[in-house]
Parts: structure tokens; C-alpha cells; sequence
């Protein structure tokens, strides 16, 4: 790489040999201060009873072994059963959020691989759910989803007389599930969007026009061409959607405030709240601590399976 | 894979150079498509216009698409309801000094693995970018914890200062600004940068001088997403903020827990703190779609 260093002299030589590390060292404090301690303290902190009185001096607080984790696992008892029920929402959340956000971003992103009239203009559009700060668009969904002022119901009740005259509740109760979904997947498809959007523009021309060559029309190519080539990029990019998906916290806080109701109660709000809530934080970390772990293992199946997938369809 | 594009790989080039119009049925499902797309993604956006210029009677009662009258009220009011100038400054110092930090340090990160071959090159990117995936809430509980006890013994302040939290936002932006910028870094020439430390420039020098005014479109990127990412936070600034730091993120809220729901003022407020971002992002939206191509296709 750097075939230059033949030329200095040595001690310049031995002075740029540490000048990578001093030039890491500001970005890898940070982390390591940030994120790296924090995480081994929430793995240490999960094996104590940290409950309010002991906020102020942390290391005061006893060791209680196991106990945090045989509470958070108990799904005979209303902790342990209220956070699997929690997880369960957040996977079948995920599933969803995260197949409808790849698909309408593929989908957006074929359609408009080719020029049109306006397609920029469109384009910057479709990335506007992006560019909104959370908040901002979420308190908008919220009130969209309000039982009687809202655009929703007016829509459905008033104009479609869809539902009868009662108005529907969406951010309480069972339908809180599909407000949640509609909010996180107008919030994160423009993403797939770009992504998908970038990978195309790899896709040599030539293999469009060999094709067309051949007679194949606008759909033999994109199944036979266009999908094919996003592959490589889908791997990491469901991957990401997956993680954010499955973490977000913003979405649920912003729209249904501290408590969410049970049908969209994410596992991050559900952390947070019996954290912040009774102030225990022992039970929180070692609910965090199970969080991670899931996470890597599922990572690192994810991983290993569509990058043995990817190599087996290349041979 | 490996493809980087070049150093201004716009989100522009057409898959052919004269395309044979597509078939009339391609043609109308993707009409069909694009426009219910729209709007969806429309519908938002119209309903916070809308509302922030109506009177409070028309966002009390049942839903109207048009309003019953147009009124510039609620842009006065938000001012008054909530400190919302407070906020917003709040927002401004914490989102702007994050993103000059996380694009300086980042610059250096990235110079060093994209020109380096050091021990540990790849451990540090694999390291970096892996906190990107774990959830925030591992780390807030901690993290406030840390905060308070530092507090207690030295006596300095971090816990709802806008110090800490603009420490926590610069390394929530730091792993991707460091990945979009080696992408950016190793499609300048490095011939241009040896040939600078010849010239009598250090590799500082160089850097400076040579690599980062070639890469002022992923740096311009880099900023805009970390800027993003500070203002739109929300988990970090409701627990590690008091009365005189909130941001906005959680100062809005304090529209919605009055007894009176002010819709038209969240509205009003809602698009006024979404201006500085959405207009920023849309004018610099082809360095950032150009960066994340530079990371992602990698």
C-alpha cells in the first residue's frame, strides 16, 4: 500500500509507524468511553440489585448472582411474562416492518432506474420521511391517529363509512400494532430506497442491452438482471433494517408517550420503561443484556447463512 | 463488491443512454405505483401544513381537509406555549457541535485506515462499526449512571449538560462518518498525497492540503448525516437533559401534555424544526446519496 515509505529515512519511518494510531486514538477514546465501558458496566450492573438508592454510588449495590436474569426469564411471573410478550411483539413487528420497507424500496427504486420526466424531483421527495427529523413526523402520524380530530378516521368513518360511526381508537389497544407498523415503515422504506437505488447504478448497461438483444422484455430483465445484482447489497441492508427496526425506541416513545400500550410495546420502550419507571435498573440491564445477546446470535446466523448462500450460487 | 465509484458518482446516470420506451403495461402499473407512493409519503407532510395554518377550532373537532380559515396564530404562539426558542438554541449548539467534532475526528480515523497498513486496521473497523448495531437502551442506563457518578466525585456537572450529550451524539455518528469517509479517502489518488509528503508536507500536511479538498463531497455528506443524527435524537435528550438543556426532541412534547392539545402549534413547530434539516438535506442530498453509495456498495 504504501510503497512510498521505501524513501524516508528510518526514524521518519518509525514516526509515521505510530501516526496511524494517534490519528485513531480521538475516535477510538470516544467509542471506547461511550459505548465500549457502558456495555461491560450494563453486563456487571445486571448481576447487582441496582434499584434507586443505590443511583448515586452504584458499586454499593449488592450482588444478587443470578436473580436478575431468573426474574426477567420467569414467564410465569408477570416480569417475565410481560417482557416475552414484548419480544414477541417486537419480532413479529420487525418481520413486517422490515418486509414491506425492502419491498416498497425495491420496488420504488426498479420502477424508477429508468429516466422520466420528473423523476428527480420524485426522487428528493421520496426522501423526505428521511430527512424529517423523528419527532417531527411521528407527532404528525400521531395526530393523524387521533380517535376524533384525526385525518384517519375521518377518512375511514366520515368518508368511506368504513368501521360504522364509532370512531376507532389506533393509539390504544389492539390497533396501536398497526399504526405503529404504518408510522415505521412510511419512516423507514426510504432507505431501502436509496440503498437499492445506489446499487443499481452499478448494473453495467451492456447486460440490459444484450438482453434486449436476446428479446427479453421489461420484466424478463428486471427478474433476470436487476434483482439478481441487489443481492449482494440486500445481505447488509436487511441486516441494518433488521437492527434499527428491532431497537427503535423513537417511533413508539414519540407516539404513544412513556407507556405504549401492549400490542406496540417494542422491547427497547418496554426496557425503558421498567428502568426509568420503578427505577430498577438491575432488571433493566440484564433485559438488555439478553437483548444483546440475541441480537449477535442472530447476526452472526444471519450472516453465516446468506454468506454461504451468496458464495454456493457464485460456484 | 469492491466497486468505488468515483469521486462524484451522482444518483443520475439512466440504466441506457436511449431506452426504448418501456411497454404500456410497465408503463401504468409503475404510474400506478409511483403516484399511491406519493401519497403516502405526501399525506404528512400535507396534514402538518395544513394544520399549522388553521385556527385551534378546526384541529379540535372532526378532520377538514381544507381549512376554514388560513391563519399565520400558531407560529406566533408556539414561542410563547413552550420556550421554544430555548430549545431550538439547545438543539442548535449540541446538533452543531457534535457534527464539527464527528467530521474532524472522523477525517483522521479515516485517513489513517484508508492510507495505513497498521496492526489492528481491521479489528478497529470491524470494532467501530459493530457498536453501531446495539441497541441504545444498553447503553443509556449505563451511561447515565457513569454520568451521575462522575458528577458526584469531581464535582463537574456532565449529567443534563449539553457537554454529555453532545459527547454521546459524536460517537453515535462517528462509525458511519468513518466508513463513508474511507470509502471517500480511497477513491482519491494516492499518488496525489505522496507526492505532496515529497514536496516537503507531512502527512498531516497532506491530508490537509491534498485529501480532504478532494473529498469535500463525502465530508459535506458525513456532516449533513451527523447533524441528522444529533437532531433527531430522542432516547438520550428525554433522560440525559434538564429544563435549561432540552432540545427539541423533547421539548415538543410540552405541546401534547397540556390539558388543551394545541395541534395546529405542534404543527407549526413541527415544521418549523424540520426546515433547518429537510432543507439542508434536500440542497446537499446528492454528496449524501453519493457517500452512502461510496459505503454501501463496498
Amino acid at each position: 500500500m504504501s510503497t512510498g515509505s521505501r524513501m524516508f529515512p528510518k526514524s521518519a519511518r518509525l514516526r509515521r509507524s505510530s501516526l496511524p494510531y494517534l490519528l485513531l486514538l480521538p475516535a477510538l477514546v470516544l467509542e471506547l468511553l461511550i459505548h465500549l465501558v457502558p456495555m461491560v458496566m450494563g453486563i456487571l450492573m445486571s448481576f447487582r440489585r441496582l434499584t434507586q438508592f443505590f443511583i448515586r454510588d452504584w458499586s454499593r449495590a449488592p450482588w444478587t448472582g443470578r436473580d436478575n436474569y431468573e426474574l426477567v426469564l420467569d414467564v410465569n411471573r408477570p416480569v417475565g411474562e410481560a417482557l416475552l410478550r414484548s419480544f414477541l411483539t417486537t419480532c413479529l413487528f420487525t418481520l413486517l416492518s422490515v418486509g414491506l420497507c425492502w419491498l416498497l424500496g425495491t420496488a420504488a427504486a426498479v420502477f424508477m432506474q429508468e429516466s422520466f420526466r420528473g423523476r428527480g424531483l420524485l426522487r428528493a421527495l421520496f426522501l423526505v420521511p428521511y430527512a424529517l427529523p423523528v419527532y417531527a413526523a411521528v407527532i404528525t402520524w400521531a395526530f393523524m391517529f387521533q380517535r376524533d380530530n384525526g385525518l384517519v378516521n375521518h377518512v375511514l368513518h366520515d368518508q368511506l363509512g368504513l368501521g360504522g360511526a364509532d370512531h376507532t381508537f389506533w393509539l390504544l389497544g389492539d390497533n396501536s400494532f398497526w399504526a405503529l407498523l404504518t408510522v415505521s415503515v412510511w419512516k423507514g422504506w426510504p432507505f431501502a430506497f436509496l440503498i437499492v437505488t445506489a446499487a443499481l447504478q452499478n448494473i453495467p448497461g451492456e447486460l440490459y442491452e444484450a438482453a434486449a438483444l436476446d428479446g427479453a422484455g421489461i420484466w424478463r430483465q428486471i427478474h433476470r438482471i436487476t434483482l439478481p445484482s441487489v443481492g449482494a447489497v440486500n445481505q447488509v441492508l436487511v441486516l441494518v433494517l433488521f437492527l434499527w427496526t428491532f431497537n427503535d425506541f423513537n417511533t413508539p416513545f414519540v407516539l404513544f408517550g412513556k407507556s405504549a400500550p401492549e400490542a406496540a410495546d417494542l422491547v427497547s420502550l418496554h426496557i425503558y420503561q421498567s428502568s426509568f419507571v420503578t427505577w430498577n435498573f438491575g432488571t433493566g440491564s440484564a433485559m438488555s443484556v439478553l437483548l444483546l445477546l440475541f441480537l449477535l446470535l442472530v447476526t452472526a446466523g444471519y450472516l453465516l447463512v446468506t454468506t454461504r448462500g451468496r458464495r454456493n450460487e457464485h460456484v | 463488491m469492491s466497486e468505488r465509484p468515483g469521486t462524484n458518482p451522482g444518483p443520475r446516470s439512466g440504466r441506457r443512454s436511449s431506452p426504448p420506451a418501456p411497454p404500456p403495461s410497465f408503463r401504468v402499473i409503475r404510474a400506478v405505483f409511483l403516484t399511491l407512493l406519493s401519497g403516502f409519503v405526501l399525506l404528512p407532510v400535507y396534514v402538518m401544513v395544513t394544520s399549522s395554518l388553521k385556527p385551534l377550532q378546526d384541529v379540535t373537532g372532526r378532520f377538514r381537509w381544507i381549512p376554514s380559515g388560513l391563519t399565520l396564530r400558531p407560529y406566533i404562539d408556539i414561542w410563547h406555549t413552550v420556550p421554544l426558542a430555548r430549545y431550538f438554541v439547545n438543539s442548535l449548539i449540541v446538533a452543531g457541535a457534535a457534527t464539527a467534532a464527528s467530521v474532524v475526528i472522523a477525517v483522521f480515523a479515516a485517513y489513517a485506515v484508508s492510507r495505513h497498513r497498521f496492526r489492528g486496521r481491521r479489528l478497529f473497523t470491524v470494532t467501530v462499526l459493530s457498536t453501531q448495531m446495539f441497541p441504545g437502551i444498553l447503553f443509556l442506563l449505563p451511561l447515565f449512571l457513569i454520568f451521575v457518578n462522575i458528577g458526584n466525585a469531581t464535582g463537574i456537572a456532565l449529567y443534563g449538560s449539553r457537554g454529555a450529550l453532545i459527547l454521546t451524539y459524536l460517537t453515535f455518528s462517528l462509525p458511519f462518518s468513518i466508513w463513508m469517509l474511507i470509502g471517500y479517502f480511497d477513491s482519491v489518488p494516492r499518488d496525489l498525497d505522496e507526492a505532496a509528503t515529497v514536496d516537503g508536507c507531512g502527512p498531516i500536511g497532506a491530508l490537509l492540503r491534498v485529501v480532504v479538498p478532494a473529498a469535500v463531497p463525502g465530508i459535506v455528506a458525513v456532516a449533513v448525516y451527523a447533524f441528522m443524527t444529533a437532531w433527531g435524537e430522542v432516547l438520550f435528550a428525554s433522560v440525559m437533559t434538564n429544563d435549561t438543556t432540552r432540545t427539541l426532541a423533547v421539548g415538543l412534547q410540552g405541546y401534547s401534555t397540556q390539558t388543551d392539545v394545541y395541534w395546529n402549534q405542534i404543527m407549526a413547530a413541527s415544521l418549523v424544526v424540520s426546515i433547518p434539516v429537510v432543507a439542508g438535506f434536500l440542497l446537499l442530498q446528492k454528496y449524501l446519496v453519493a457517500g452512502l453509495t461510496a459505503g454501501a456498495v463496498k
